[in-house]
């Protein structure tokens, strides 16, 4: 075996080792590794009052009213299977609307209504001028292709 | 020495890098001024705005291509770290300080604009998500690389450190790219790179390919312009040093 055929194999096995040590570190740590967690996790998880997390999921259609001369608002966060309720006092991005991605910050009440400190918009990988997304919601084609 | 190897050694004679250099560069900087001019005019001018974002669209049509860019960048300093490390290419050092400048020039522009980008669309300038946080890895790994290379008296071992630093960094650029499937984050999920094609309309899409391609170009003219200088300052430093 010639010096650089040695040192190509030595260079192959550290890059396997090392690969294979950061899938460890990073399948041990998938559950800190998430940004938000969705209703049905949350519901399985069944985290303590006032424990910090972020909850993440669609605004359900037809679920929000505004308080308060519209300074609080209350919708649903849905991931299509479980919901919960949030409500939250403050400025909305410009993005928040129902059906639309949301990732709000906070924590649960007693009661189990999600109690929001912060809302950011989630936008999706879909971008389109708005005649295409027009002819695509009159022709009842919006979605179509939309995951889950 | 292996066949594959020897086509590998095509352009590592630096008399002969430099020769093709002064060839080529001067064409590929016209090509380059030009296709960037087109690509800013299909971006910012004819391209339409997007149903939801508004003229906000416009900041992915350079945020999306230096995102590429820097990763593809890394991926050459550990493409570079390997043949200086294993067939000990002189030329292979040389062009990795040439281009890691280049690509933390690159990684910082992606994440300026998304951070533009996030403030309006998001609601935040910044969150600490797997995307996100990646990406910034990715801008340090790149600030280590550069102080690596420049942190010994002894050139060739800083070329070797940072050899190394790509070679372990590179890891981290499939977690970039994949961090948005394996975990939930703020950022959206891929939009051209995906299976079941693209989820931008032909018309959002094709000025983003065009400035790709001219942002490409003009990352390839400036490394191999880097290049040439760092052969002369090498020279240079070879001479004075007291033998």
């Amino acid at each position: 075996m010639t010096p650089k055929r040695k040192r190509l194999w030595l260079l192959l096995g550290s890059m396997g080792v090392l690969g294979a040590a950061l899938a460890l570190v990073l399948v041990s740590l998938s559950d800190n590794l998430v940004f938000f967690y969705s209703p049905t996790q949350v519901a399985e998880k069944s985290l303590p009052p006032d424990r910090r997390f972020r909850l993440g999921g669609l605004v359900e259609p037809g679920s929000v009213t505004k308080e308060d001369q519209g300074q609080v608002t209350r919708f649903r966060v849905t991931d299509t299977r479980r919901s919960i309720e949030v409500v939250y006092r403050g400025l909305l991005p410009d993005l928040f609307r129902e059906g639309q991605g949301v990732v709000t910050e906070g924590s649960l009440s007693a009661g189990g209504v999600f109690l929001a400190r912060e809302v950011l918009a989630k936008h999706d990988e879909t971008y389109m001028p708005p005649e295409v997304a027009k002819a695509l919601k009159d022709a009842g084609h919006w979605r179509d292709g939309a995951k889950k | 020495m292996s066949r594959p190897a020897a086509n590998l050694h095509f352009l590592a004679n630096p008399a002969r890098f430099r020769r093709f250099v002064a060839r080529v560069l001067p064409a590929l900087w016209l090509v380059t001024a030009a296709s960037l001019a087109g690509g800013l005019w299909l971006a910012l001018v004819t391209a339409p705005v997007d149903y939801q974002q508004g003229h906000t669209v416009r900041i992915m049509f350079v945020h999306v291509p230096s995102a590429w860019l820097s990763m593809a960048g890394y991926a050459l300093l550990a493409g570079l770290g390997a043949s200086l490390l294993v067939w000990r290419h002189p030329l292979a050092a040389l062009m990795a300080r040439a281009a890691a400048p280049v690509g933390a020039c690159f990684a910082a522009i992606c994440l300026l604009t998304g951070s533009l980008w996030g403030k309006p669309m998001w609601g935040a300038w910044w969150v600490w998500d797997a995307r996100l946080t990646s990406m910034l890895l990715l801008f340090f790994l790149y600030l280590g690389h550069i102080a690596l290379t420049r942190a010994y008296d002894n050139p060739d071992r800083g070329d070797r450190a940072a050899a190394i630093l790509a070679l372990v960094g590179v890891v981290n650029v499939p977690v970039i790219k994949f961090s948005v499937d394996w975990w939930h984050t703020l950022h959206q999920p891929a939009s051209v790179v995906k299976i079941g094609g693209p989820t931008i309309h032909p018309t959002i899409l094709w000025p983003l390919l065009a400035m790709a391609a001219a942002l490409l170009l003009l990352f390839v003219a400036l490394v191999l312009m880097r290049t040439d200088s760092e052969i002369d300052r090498r020279r240079l430093e070879l001479a004075e040093r007291p033998s």
